[in-house]
């Protein structure tokens, strides 16, 4: 793993998502509670919602287009057989890390 | 061979190693203990009761000074050490030198205070040792206001103490809820609730900008300029290490000074114990960790193996009457699931957190009597997987009962309201119940109850249910969703009735079975407390659908649509041009005229919102909103300005209702017209409020529709003056947003509570003027255009971080 520090958890309100520009297109940071955060892709498997939109609540996401909730601890969405990709992050000293191993998949590569 | 011994402090570490070795081989050692405070060990844990006066110091000193000399250690109390000298093994106190074989650096911590402006003048304390608490002891004594600058454990006790003692406290947290280090929302809500109800005001979300006074404390001044009077001024906003001496001597220090498992520092004789070591990348500042590592060092010294473990620990408010518990990591983490009990009749919230098949965390308010168990359970890792269902109810769950769902409206006091409409408690009908009203039928004929706008319906059935158990068969409402057992009618009339003012609160008393709503229930809890407590209550943004929170419209690619404002259908040049512009600056594919009479510019970026907004705003343009369940357009046709036939100026009343009513929040959208004459060019009669302008005055509709469902007004009043029109236009909205269920229009309103009662309701004089002035408050906070706050909030608005040129690199 190689954690990327991409800023303060204070620049995402309680409750809400920012989103993180990466070579595999955007994810986005949901912020659940106060010292809380997970990682997801930005797009809904459904119509390609920007998810960071979406009314966060409980661990969860409800997609802004069409309503589609989905488990930020699974990425499994409720009621069908779609789920979006999550990614490890952490937060430390109120800095919100996230595993650039991942994210970075260079074209050299 | 008897070795010297130094200790620097005097603390309950310390305190603890000198037992544990005295108890194992008192010969081995020959002790000196310096403490800078002029006395030995007392038991700090203890200081908060000493501040209420619930105990005396003597009741907690732990060793006096016959146990000293019992123990043969030498006592230097009030004497400072100055420093330490590693080479030639000596310490320096104030009175003189002393040698050692082992030394150990105990000088535990020191309270953090907030670079303020004022922070040195007198009447500014700290809360950490027996000095501060006589002092703040005496400042109680003359009464007065006090400022208490953090909520986390400490402050809250100081606080709780100095109310105790009749002083004026208030509490500044600069978090958004108590003690959010160690609680939840909820049960930081609780807590909040129960020290209001003794007295303390709790500001949350408050920064501290300066202490203000001339030659000592007299307020303190907060971000936003807020100034709150105090004769006495407590900073408990945290502590740190103290690591002065351990640093001059040389030793690695990090936050605290770093130590092994077995409290060796880097230097092989020096030790260091307590609240100023460092371990594992951790500091320790509650009390269970810290007597773990005194007798880890305790048995390092007399050479019998021994490793300090970190070990989760629980904690609890020394605080009278505020019971709670958290223990474990109840905050972050994926793959983790909540379970969650309220009992609002109790004030009881539990939340406890699991990982796989373990529980990893508890929180728990108002009834901790299971704290322990949950803490064994967590500490054991053990597996929990077979009593998950149950696990809730505590280790006695076999008797565990499940939670009821009326248990919100059976904890109604006997005079909560209610039928608005007809000032009917809750008692009045329990009595007409008991009396032989057993049904709703009969206890609407007996009570009046539920028998005017209907929306306390589920209300009383449960009062019927409650009351009769199970002789009443109760009709099946549909709740909000499952995060509930309430209809949205319900809902309304609980905020009212039991004033609930924050979400928090809603989640509590009613019963919530989520943490905090979903996408269905929480927007509509949002506009219900913000309509029904303006200034208590603020819109959450957080609880908005994307299009309200961006105050932009989403588009199916992922781009926005933005319509400013044109009051009334009006504009000019200037403002078209500057439309115009903005269309070729931010490469606008789409612009639109609407059937509102405006211009929409379809397919800008989110990033560019905040930009495109700014330059409209130059041009003296504000949002149109657009995109809320809140006022959309007022459409007119140009009256009798230009018109043969118009017989009244229907654009400027157009425009006058547009400039009263923009920016308020509704239940859904409203949209209104006023045309000049009957032939209604402007289409008033499909219209939410339509105003149709004839020779003696307006014709004055409400509950139009031309959407999924077409439908023409229906006539609430014909006035003569201009003015009368907007009153009972005005009137009519307010009404509308104090009792409509949430994402109903008007139309759909209207039919359930019918237009009879509406009008009964709005040709009550007073009550119009009522509505009117409630209104108005409203908009005191909300009549304002979101654009412009939220332009020079343009960095929100942008990804947070751009990965993509790390990958390039």
């Amino acid at each position: 793993m190689s954690w990327i520090d991409v800023g303060s958890i204070e620049e995402i309100p309680l409750r809400g998502a920012r989103k993180v520009k990466t070579a595999l297109g955007c994810v986005a940071l949901f912020r659940t509670a106060d010292a809380e955060v997970f990682a997801a892709t930005d797009r809904c498997p459904h119509k390609g919602g920007p998810l960071s939109e979406g009314i966060v609540h409980g661990q969860s996401v409800t997609c802004p287009l069409h309503n589609w909730i989905f488990d930020l601890n699974t990425g499994q969405a409720q009621g069908e057989t779609a789920t979006i990709a999550t990614f490890p992050v952490r937060v430390e000293a109120g800095r919100i890390l996230i595993d650039g191993s991942q994210l970075t998949a260079r074209s050299a590569a | 061979m008897t070795q010297k011994l130094v200790i620097i402090g005097a603390g309950m570490a310390s305190g603890r190693v000198i037992e544990t070795l005295v108890d194992a081989d008192p010969a081995a050692f020959e002790i000196t203990l310096f403490n800078a405070e002029p006395r030995g060990n007392y038991n700090r844990i203890m200081l908060s009761p000493v501040l209420s006066g619930e105990k005396q110091y003597a009741e907690i000193v732990t060793h006096d000074d016959a146990w000293y000399a019992a123990n043969n250690v030498t006592c230097r109390f009030g004497e400072p050490v100055i420093g330490i000298d590693p080479d030639s093994k000596v310490v320096q106190g104030k009175n003189g030198p002393v040698a050692y074989d082992k030394l150990i650096v105990a000088t535990g911590s020191a309270p953090f205070i907030i670079p303020v402006p004022g922070k040195d003048l007198p009447g500014v304390i700290t809360y950490r040792d027996l000095d501060d608490t006589n002092a703040m002891i005496e400042a109680s004594a003359k009464g007065g206001k006090a400022v208490v600058i953090g909520g986390g454990l400490l402050g809250l006790e100081a606080a709780a103490g100095l109310a105790e003692r009749g002083m004026d406290v208030t509490v500044v947290h600069l978090m958004g809820h108590l003690m959010e280090r160690q609680l939840d929302e909820a049960a930081g809500y609780l807590l909040r609730r129960d020290l209001e109800k003794r007295g303390i005001t709790i500001r949350t979300q408050a920064s501290t900008k300066a202490i203000l006074g001339d030659g000592k404390a007299e307020a303190v001044l907060l971000e936003g300029d807020e100034t709150l009077p105090a004769d006495l001024v407590v900073m408990a906003v945290g502590i740190r290490p103290e690591v002065r001496l351990a640093q001059e001597a040389g030793l690695d220090v990090a936050r605290g000074i770093a130590v092994t498992a077995q409290m060796q520092t880097s230097n092989p004789d020096i030790f260091a114990v307590g609240e100023c070591i460092e371990f594992d990348g951790q500091l320790f500042g509650l009390v269970a960790p810290l007597y773990d590592q005194a007798k880890v060092l305790a048995h390092t010294l007399l050479e019998s193996p021994d490793a300090f473990v970190v070990r989760d620990v629980a904690t609890k408010l020394k605080v009278t009457g505020c019971d709670l518990f958290s223990a474990g990591d109840f905050a972050e983490g994926a793959e983790r699931e909540d379970i969650v009990f309220r009992d609002p009749s109790r004030g009881v919230y539990k939340r406890l957190v699991i990982e796989g098949d373990k529980l990893v965390g508890a929180v728990m308010y108002g009834d901790t009597a299971d704290g322990n168990w949950f803490f064994q359970l967590i500490k054991d890792e053990t597996d929990i997987e077979d009593m998950r269902e149950t696990l809730i109810f505590g280790p006695a769950f076999q008797g565990g009962s499940p939670s009821d769902p009326l248990s919100a409206v059976a904890a109604l006091p006997p005079e909560a309201e209610i039928c608005g409409c007809n000032g009917i408690c809750k008692s009045t009908i329990v009595e007409a119940i008991q009396n032989g009203a057993e049904d709703l039928g009969a206890v609407k004929a007996t009570t009046k109850a539920s028998a005017s706008c209907g929306t306390c319906t589920g209300l009383v059935e449960q009062l019927l249910q409650v009351t009769l158990g199970d002789d009443f068969q109760m009709p099946t409402a549909q709740p909000i969703c499952g995060c509930c057992d309430l209809t949205h009618e319900d809902l309304r009339r609980l905020i009212k009735s039991q004033e609930l003012k924050s979400q928090e609160a809603v989640w509590q008393e009613l019963g919530w079975k989520s943490r905090n709503g979903c996408h269905v229930c929480r927007p509509a809890v949002n506009f219900y407390l913000l309509a029904d407590w303006p200034l208590e209550y603020r819109d959450d943004p957080q609880s908005r659908f994307v299009n309200e929170r961006k105050h932009a419209n989403i588009q199916k690619d992922g781009t926005f649509s933005v319509v400013p404002r044109m009051w009334g259908g009006i504009t000019n040049a200037a403002e078209l041009r500057a439309i115009a512009d903005a269309a070729d600056k931010y490469n606008v594919p789409t612009v639109k005229v609407t059937g509102g009479q405006r211009i929409d510019l379809l397919g800008v970026k989110g990033e560019d919102l905040p930009y495109i907004w700014s330059d409209l705003n130059k041009a003296g343009l504000v949002s149109g909103h657009a995109y809320s369940k809140g006022l959309r357009t007022v459409k007119t046709c140009v009256g009798t300005d230009h018109c043969r036939f118009g017989t009244q100026d229907s654009t400027g009343l157009g425009i006058k209702l547009e400039q009263i009513l923009w920016g308020s929040w509704t239940p859904h959208k409203v949209k209104l017209a006023v045309s000049g004459c009957p032939r209604n060019c402007a289409e008033a009669t499909c219209k939410d409020v339509g105003i149709i302008c004839v020779d003696s005055g307006f014709q004055v509709g409400v509950a139009g529709a031309a959407g999924m469902d077409v439908k023409e007004t229906e006539r609430l009043i014909d006035v003569p003056t201009e003015a009368e029109a907007i009153e009972w236009t005005v009137a009519f909205i307010q009404l509308y947003r104090e009792n409509a269920k949430y994402l109903d229009r008007p139309y759909k309103w209207v039919a359930k509570v019918g237009l009879e009662w509406v009008k009964d309701v709005l040709s009550d004089a007073q009550e119009r003027e009522r509505l009117v002035a409630a209104f108005e408050l409203s908009q005191s906070i909300y009549r304002k255009d979101p654009w412009a706050e939220h332009a020079a909030t343009a960095k929100a608005f942008q990804p947070m971080a751009d990965l993509t040129l790390e990958a390039a690199e």
